[in-house]
């Protein structure tokens, strides 16, 4: 295949390889595995959200027939967190329990019934201690005995990152207007639909397997050799396919270890399957965040300057947060010209479930605040706000002032796509009282460019191992997790051996059979498995070709592998896939490949630069028309228009899927979700009172593909994975202004602040609710990093490149 | 997933046999029907029964007939389903149908029954909570604890009665018949409800509810449901309105307006009827029953959103529904 062979497999709308067997029941999900002897694990979480743990008495639970085995903390005394910066979390707290629902004992029993009854006769002795439980309390000065945890900046702040690029305040003071605003994201809740499970078999032969519903086996691999105190040698994990996982599996968790623990205990399989409830607390969702901005701008609208403070409310564990704080200011450069930028972020401990990733994982937040705070600008200025925002955005192939290296951005035709689609122009400010319409736009990564822990090694590998049939293996530690992973594994090896992705026998995520794969975070696995699959492809190619070309005696350039054949590009001559497999195995030995793939260096000369860079950017822009009703403040999103610039659609049934996806969860996030605490307490941990839209709810969603063929993406793909939800908060918040003139700057939208609104507006106000102030905190010393690549006497950014050569 | 506490099962084949079983059980057992409202509840321990009598399949159970006068009569056993599909009830009860049509979600009215919707148990978010969760907040009245967590100086637990055919059909006028030991009742259904949410019925223990008795429509009769909640599906009523009418000469007569929904109890809303009554329709007659609905709710800080939008609302859904039935729907809209 050279440049000129179109693809063939890579753009087609093709079925998922699993998906008739997910839809015919045939999948097997963590909670259908059922070993022989296996015993059922339950965990007991704390009954209060703040205390010492004085004693743990188990002896009723013991004594209770059908108990196998019980575990408290002290047996598993090693710490344990996603980021080695922020190992906080025992897998059974030992002596302080930090939220309603932090599990302190577990146990294995003969049937669930057995487990849950088993756990409630375990009597925990509580010193309740004070806690904090939002934003404003994390930030208050507290005894050390009563902090959260001991580590941190000081008090219950984890966290905090003060960076400055450029100069904002003399921008600031030249800007023609400046502009501020405060604006607040609940946070959520992830809802896969398969709750977290885990299986554990400690074997006979001292080896320990974990069937485990996680996005990062190679993750929780690390974590369970430290907490274990075991080789990773001889610990297997292997990822099952997840039922939903939106980033709410991504780091180690409890049961995993209580799981492995219990077996090893009682020298049986043992299962733990979390409850509804239960995944409530697990939680890692979305971070609360509460944001001020301001930001300049020139006589034209554009941002000269940009000043963003973002308060993250962490709840009771490090797990990403410190991350997401970063993202909560990293990515606000890569869609607008921002010449100068300063960042504030800090993220507090409260004694609530902890935060984590979840779709977007900190970027939604500050999306949310920006486009409804152009919105507003646009206004103010007598712009339109896609002509506003088309003036502004980023060139291609340049570094932001943050030094995001960016590549292809296809932003500007999806802004003119969905503002063409939904005739924006005209209907914006025409629509009759209680009907609006919206835009907003967002950017996401395709993939972090740099691991978890610190390494040089390969983010991801494929190994390929072709059969004397012709069958096709492809190995790789890759997840599936609803997003269709597998079928992009599949479609790259077909696309490049020539053959339908139905042929290619999959192997996946599975610590001892699969080649590494750090997991399905980040929106990264398209953009680098599919980078190692082809790889590792098209080493296996040249030797089909060259074994092709002998027998068949003519240049293996002349050659190309298409239709299960290896075949004259011209005349069509040739021999089947099937019958050139032997004769390159006769020349080459066993064909077997391996493809890897390591993003560039993207990181810049600063600390903190490691969050936001990736190796590409996707970008949407959406439009909403909603209906509101003035009496009532129901809100009533009509249609959607989304546009999404993947690069290229691997399969445009997938993409489309994901849009749609990121939609309907955005949905919820704006209008019905929300993490409310009483006491501590999650006021509604079930998915029948925690809000979230069904199918009823889903307006109908038009979708554009955009694709700006990126020159480091596999076919130049990009994510669309998290993406797509970013525009589509704001652009509801916008639309709802349109619709009946009050600004509701906080999620979620619920009626009553319509109605709270609307009743302002009606007396004279300002028809606005959301938060008025944020806290004033000291931020310490910025650290000033210059912007360099922006050439301010040039009035122009230094390509990437050039600036690749003197690093 | 949560487990049910153990329990014996005692199927019965006709009513009669359904209080024979209860009465040898006596205190220990409850109805079963759809097992919609109740299994839920028992896996969430709010009830712990150790005897379920299962009535799904008594004779006739599920029988809707109408009879010759024009009234109707359902068996207790018969789902929601049925009732939102019948043409007749579609045509001549349609607030029965469309409160029927809009409990839960399809799958539940499927199985759900109209005997076990008029019993569903009172709703409150302190309440419908695991064992785990209920331990954690410290229990309260209606199971395991002796405190309201709503209103703490309470000594009425304030949990919502959150049936939707219940308003629709006291709307309708309806009466139920009720088997027990010492025979067989039959009441008002506005009277089967009281104002206390752990005991919202006067149904005894021992008492099956057999059939609901709907009178024939008056000429010129029109009943509606409007029903809200967060989502077209799964969700329980925040606010239920039933309602029913009838328009002779031009003039309203035997108007009823029930809530649901905002209170212990169905809240049938008299001051509103007598308002009506006699009365030629017209948007500021409709706004003043409003009003007088708007001022009989309740709700209390336990359900889905805030109490205050949930009474803000009982106003503007009682015109819209009001409206509906008068013809005034296209005033209402434009008067906004
Ligand atoms: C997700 C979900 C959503 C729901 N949403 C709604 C909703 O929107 N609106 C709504 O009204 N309900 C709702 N329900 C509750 C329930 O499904 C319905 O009320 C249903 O009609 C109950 O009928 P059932 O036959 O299943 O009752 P069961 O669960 O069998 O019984 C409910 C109660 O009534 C008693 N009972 C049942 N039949 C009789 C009888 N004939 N005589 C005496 N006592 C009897 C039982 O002992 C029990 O106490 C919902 C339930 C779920 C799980
Ligand atoms: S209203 Fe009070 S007593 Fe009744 S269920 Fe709720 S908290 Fe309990």
């Amino acid at each position: 295949m050279s440049k000129r062979d179109p693809l063939l497999v890579i753009g087609t709308p093709a079925a998922k390889v699993d998906g008739l067997t997910k839809s015919t029941g045939q999948e097997i999900f963590a909670d259908d595995i059922a070993l022989p002897q296996m015993l059922y694990g339950k965990m007991l979480g704390a009954t209060v959200p703040h205390a010492r743990i004085r004693s743990i008495d188990v002896s009723r639970a013991e004594a209770l027939p059908g108990v196998k085995a019980i575990i408290t903390g002290i047996e598993m005394p090693i710490k344990y967190g996603i980021l080695p910066v922020s190992e906080d979390e025992y897998p059974l707290e030992i002596d302080r329990v930090r939220f309603v629902g932090d599990p302190v004992a577990a146990v294995a029993a003969i049937d669930e019934a057995t487990a849950e009854e088993a756990v409630r006769l375990i009597e925990v002795d509580y010193e309740e201690l004070p806690g904090a439980f939002d934003i404003e309390e994390g930030l208050e000065p507290v005894d050390a005995e009563h902090r959260i945890h001991d580590y941190g900046l000081r008090d219950n702040v984890h966290k905090q990152v003060h960076l400055h690029f450029g100069d904002v305040d003399d921008a600031m003071e030249s800007a023609t207007s400046v502009h501020e605003g405060v604006y607040f994201y609940s946070g959520t809740n992830h809802l896969a639909m398969e709750e977290h499970s885990a299986v554990a078999q400690y074997g006979a032969d001292g080896r320990l397997t974990i069937w485990s519903s996680t996005q990062t086996p190679h993750y929780v691999h690390k974590a369970m050799a430290k907490v274990l105190s075991m080789p990773a040698s001889r610990i297997r994990i292997v990822a099952t396919p997840n039922g939903g996982g939106f980033g709410g599996k991504s780091d180690p968790f409890p049961h995993e270890f209580c799981a492995a623990r219990l077996s090893i205990v009682s020298g049986r399989p043992v299962k733990i399957t979390l409850t509804r409830e239960e995944v409530f607390y697990m939680h890692r969702g979305r971070h609360p965040v509460l944001m001020w901005l301001r930001s300049g701008h020139d006589a034209s609208g554009a941002i000269t300057a940009l000043d963003f403070k973002s308060y993250v409310d962490g709840g009771s564990y490090g797990s990403y947060g410190v991350a997401s704080t970063y993202y909560t200011g990293a990515l606000q450069t890569v869609t607008y010209k921002v010449p100068n930028y300063r960042f504030r972020g800090v993220r507090v401990f409260t004694n609530k479930p902890a935060c984590g990733p979840k779709r977007g994982h900190g970027t939604p937040q500050p999306r949310f605040a920006l486009e409804i705070h152009l919105d507003k600008i646009a206004e103010k200025l007598g712009l339109d706000p896609v002509a506003m925002r088309r003036s502004m955005l980023v060139d291609e192939y340049t570094m932001t002032a943050n030094h995001m290296r960016i590549t292809s951005c296809g932003l500007d035709e999806c802004l003119e796509k969905i503002a063409t689609a939904s005739d924006f122009a005209n209907l914006r400010g025409n629509l009759p009282y209680g009907k609006g319409i919206g835009v907003a736009v967002g950017s996401y990564m395709s993939g972090a460019g740099l691991p978890i822990y610190w390494n040089k090694m390969p983010h991801t590998s494929v190994d390929l191992k072709v059969d004397r049939g012709g069958g096709v293996c492809a190995k790789c530690m890759e997840i599936d997790i609803g997003q269709g992973s597998n079928s992009v594994l599949a479609m790259t090896v077909a696309e490049v051996l020539g053959l339908e992705p139905g042929d290619i026998q999959l192997v996946v995520s599975d610590t001892d059979t699969t080649p590494i794969d750090l997991g399905s975070y980040s929106s990264r696995v398209t953009f680098m498995m599919g980078n190692a699959a082809k790889e590792a492809a098209e080493k296996i190619r040249e030797m089909l070709l060259a074994a092709a070309a002998e027998k068949l005696e003519v240049q293996a350039t002349d050659l190309v592998l298409r239709h299960h054949r290896v075949e004259h590009r011209e005349t069509g001559e040739g021999i089947s896939f099937a019958d050139t497999v032997p004769l390159a195995e006769a020349m080459f030995g066993q064909l077997s490949s391996t493809g890897s793939y390591t993003p560039p260096r993207l990181s810049g000369p600063y600390k903190g630069s490691g969050v936001g860079p990736s190796p590409a950017y996707s970008y949407s822009a959406a439009a909403v028309l909603v209906d509101v009703d003035p009496e009532t403040g129901v809100v009533t999103p009509e249609r959607v228009w989304m546009a999404h610039d993947v690069g290229r659609a691997v399969n445009p049934v997938l993409v489309e899927g994901q849009v749609e996806g990121g939609v309907y969860m955005a949905l919820g996030e704006i209008l019905m979700e929300e993490q409310v605490f009483r006491k501590g307490l999650h006021k509604i941990p079930s998915m029948l009172d925690y809000k979230s839209p069904t199918f009823l709810e889903m307006p109908p969603v038009e979708t554009f593909i955009v694709e700006s063929i990126d020159g480091e993406g596999p076919f130049g793909a990009k994510e669309v994975g998290q993406g797509p939800l970013l525009p589509m908060p704001p652009a509801v918040a916008n639309a709802i202004y349109d619709a009946v003139g009050v600004r509701i700057d906080e999620l979620p939208i619920t009626p009553e602040k319509v109605v709270a609104a609307l009743t302002d507006l009606e007396q004279g106000g300002p028809g606005r609710v959301g938060p008025e102030e944020v806290p004033d905190i000291d931020w310490g010393e910025a650290l000033d990093v210059d912007p360099v690549w922006y050439d301010q006497a040039a009035e122009d950014w230094i390509p990437a490149t050039r600036r690749r050569e003197s690093d | 997933m949560l487990r049910l506490p153990p329990f014996e099962f005692r199927p019965a084949r006709s009513a009669e046999e359904a209080v024979e079983i209860w009465g040898e059980n006596e205190g220990r057992a409850m109805y079963l029907a759809g097992g919609t409202d109740l299994i839920p509840n028992m896996k969430r321990r709010q009830f712990e029964p150790p005897v379920l009598v299962g009535i799904r399949r008594l004779e006739d159970g599920r029988n809707v007939e109408t009879e010759d006068d024009g009234s109707l009569v359902i068996g207790a056993g018969a789902t929601l389903r049925q009732l939102a599909d019948e043409p007749g009830i579609v045509a001549d009860f349609a607030g029965l149908a469309q409160a029927a049509g809009q409990v839960a979600n399809l799958q539940i009215q499927r199985v759900g029954t109209i005997g076990g919707n008029l019993c569903v148990d009172t709703r409150c978010n302190y309440y419908n909570q695991s064992y785990e969760w209920r331990r954690s907040v410290g229990f309260c009245m209606k199971k395991d604890g002796d405190i309201c967590l709503v209103a703490p100086g309470s000594s009425k637990c304030w949990a919502i009665s959150s049936s939707d055919s219940a308003p629709a059909l006291i709307a309708l006028g309806a009466r139920v018949e009720l088997r027990g030991k010492d025979g067989v009742r039959q009441i008002e259904l506005g009277q089967l409800y009281q104002d206390d949410g752990i005991e919202y019925l006067t149904r005894r223990p021992d008492e099956l509810l057999t059939r609901v008795l709907v009178p024939a429509p008056r000429p010129g009769q029109r009943s509606a449901y409007t029903k809200i909640r967060r989502r077209g599906s799964f969700d329980f009523p925040i606010l239920g309105v039933g309602a029913s009418l009838r328009i002779e000469d031009g003039v309203i007569r035997d108007a009823r307006v029930v809530l649901g929904a905002v209170h212990t109890h169905p809240l049938i809303v008299q001051k509103a009827a007598d308002l009506l009554e006699g009365e030629t329709p017209s948007l500021e007659l409709l706004e003043a029953a409003a009003e007088a609905a708007y001022r009989k709710a309740t709700p209390l800080d336990n359900a889905d959103l805030v109490y205050y939008w949930r009474k803000r609302v009982t106003r503007v859904h009682v015109r819209r529904t009001l409206a509906r039935l008068c013809g005034l729907e296209a005033e209402a809209e434009t008067a906004n």
